[in-house]
C-alpha cells in the first residue's frame, strides 16, 4: 500500500527557485494541458461557422461572395498572429503527446530509472518538431 | 517502492479512462495535426472539402470519437488539476458540475458541427 507525503503545494512562490526536472515535468504538462483545453473550445466555436455556411450564409470575402465557414477560416489563416500561434499550439500539443507519453509509460514501470533524461528528450524533441514544422505552418502567410 | 504524487485514486475508473483516452488521443491527435497541415493546409480549407471527409463515417466517427474523448480527458484534467490545489466541499461540487455542463455544450455544439458538415449522420 503507497502512503501519501504532504509536500505542500508545488505552486508555493519558494519552490520555483529549486530546479528540479521532475517538477517542471509536471508544470509544462499542466500548462499545456491548460492551453489544449482551452483551444478544444476556441476551436469547435470558430468551426461552428460550418453550421450556418451548410445552411448557405455568405459573407464578402476578398471581393466575392464566399460560404461564412470557408471565408471565416481563410480570413483567420491570412493573419500572420493567427499563423504564430498556430506555431505555438503545435509546440504545446507535441510536448503533451511526447510528456503524456513519458508518463503512460512511467505508469506502466518503463524507465523508471530515466525519468529525468526522458523529459530532457521530450522537451528537445518538441523544439526539433516544432522549428521544422515552421516553414509548412507559416507558407503563404506573407 | 516508488511514492505517489497523483491526486487520482490508483485503481479507479476515471484514473484508468485518463490513461486510455490519453493513448487514444496520442495517436489521434497526430493524424489530425498531420492530415490538417501537412496534408492539406490550413489556409485552403473550404466547406466542400470539409463536407467531403465528414461524409465519410469512418472519418467522421473518428473526429466524433476525437471529441468525446478529448473533452473527457482535457475537462477531466482540469478538474483533478483543481483538486490538487486543495479544491474540497461544495466548491468542488459547483466546479464539478460547471465542468460536466461545460463539456455537455461543447460536445453538443461539435456534434452539431460535424452533422452540417456531413449533411446529417453519414449512413455510408
Amino acid at each position: 500500500m503507497s502512503q501519501s507525503y504532504n509536500r505542500g503545494l508545488i505552486e508555493d512562490f519558494s519552490r520555483w527557485r529549486e530546479f528540479q526536472a521532475g517538477m517542471w515535468a509536471w508544470i509544462f504538462h499542466k500548462f499545456t494541458g491548460w492551453v489544449l483545453i482551452g483551444y478544444l473550445f476556441t476551436h469547435i466555436a470558430v468551426l461552428s461557422t460550418a453550421i450556418p455556411a451548410a445552411d448557405g450564409a455568405t459573407m464578402m470575402f476578398q471581393g466575392s461572395e464566399t460560404d461564412v465557414f470557408t471565408g471565416t477560416i481563410v480570413s483567420l489563416e491570412g493573419l500572420l498572429l493567427v499563423r504564430i500561434l498556430e506555431v505555438g499550439l503545435l509546440a504545446v500539443a507535441v510536448f503533451h503527446m511526447l510528456n503524456g507519453t513519458r508518463l503512460l509509460l512511467v505508469d506502466l514501470g518503463v524507465g523508471l530509472e530515466a525519468q529525468d533524461k526522458s523529459f530532457y528528450a521530450s522537451l528537445i524533441l518538441t523544439g526539433a518538431i516544432t522549428v521544422a514544422s515552421v516553414p509548412t505552418f507559416i507558407a503563404g502567410a506573407f | 517502492m516508488a511514492e505517489r504524487y497523483s491526486s487520482f485514486n490508483s485503481g479507479g475508473r476515471m484514473w484508468l479512462l485518463q490513461r486510455v483516452t490519453a493513448a487514444f488521443l496520442i495517436v489521434v491527435l497526430a493524424f489530425h495535426f498531420f492530415l490538417l497541415h501537412f496534408v492539406h493546409h490550413a489556409d485552403e480549407v473550404t466547406l466542400a472539402a470539409s463536407s467531403a471527409r465528414m461524409e465519410q463515417l469512418s472519418y467522421y466517427s473518428l473526429m466524433v470519437l476525437f471529441l468525446v474523448t478529448a473533452t473527457f480527458h482535457g475537462v477531466n484534467g482540469v478538474y483533478n488539476a483543481l483538486i490538487n490545489q486543495g479544491l474540497t466541499g461544495t466548491k468542488r461540487t459547483v466546479v464539478k458540475w460547471t465542468l460536466v455542463a461545460a463539456s455537455v455544450v461543447l460536445l453538443f455544439q461539435g456534434i452539431r458541427t460535424a452533422n452540417a458538415w456531413a449533411g446529417g449522420f453519414p449512413l455510408l
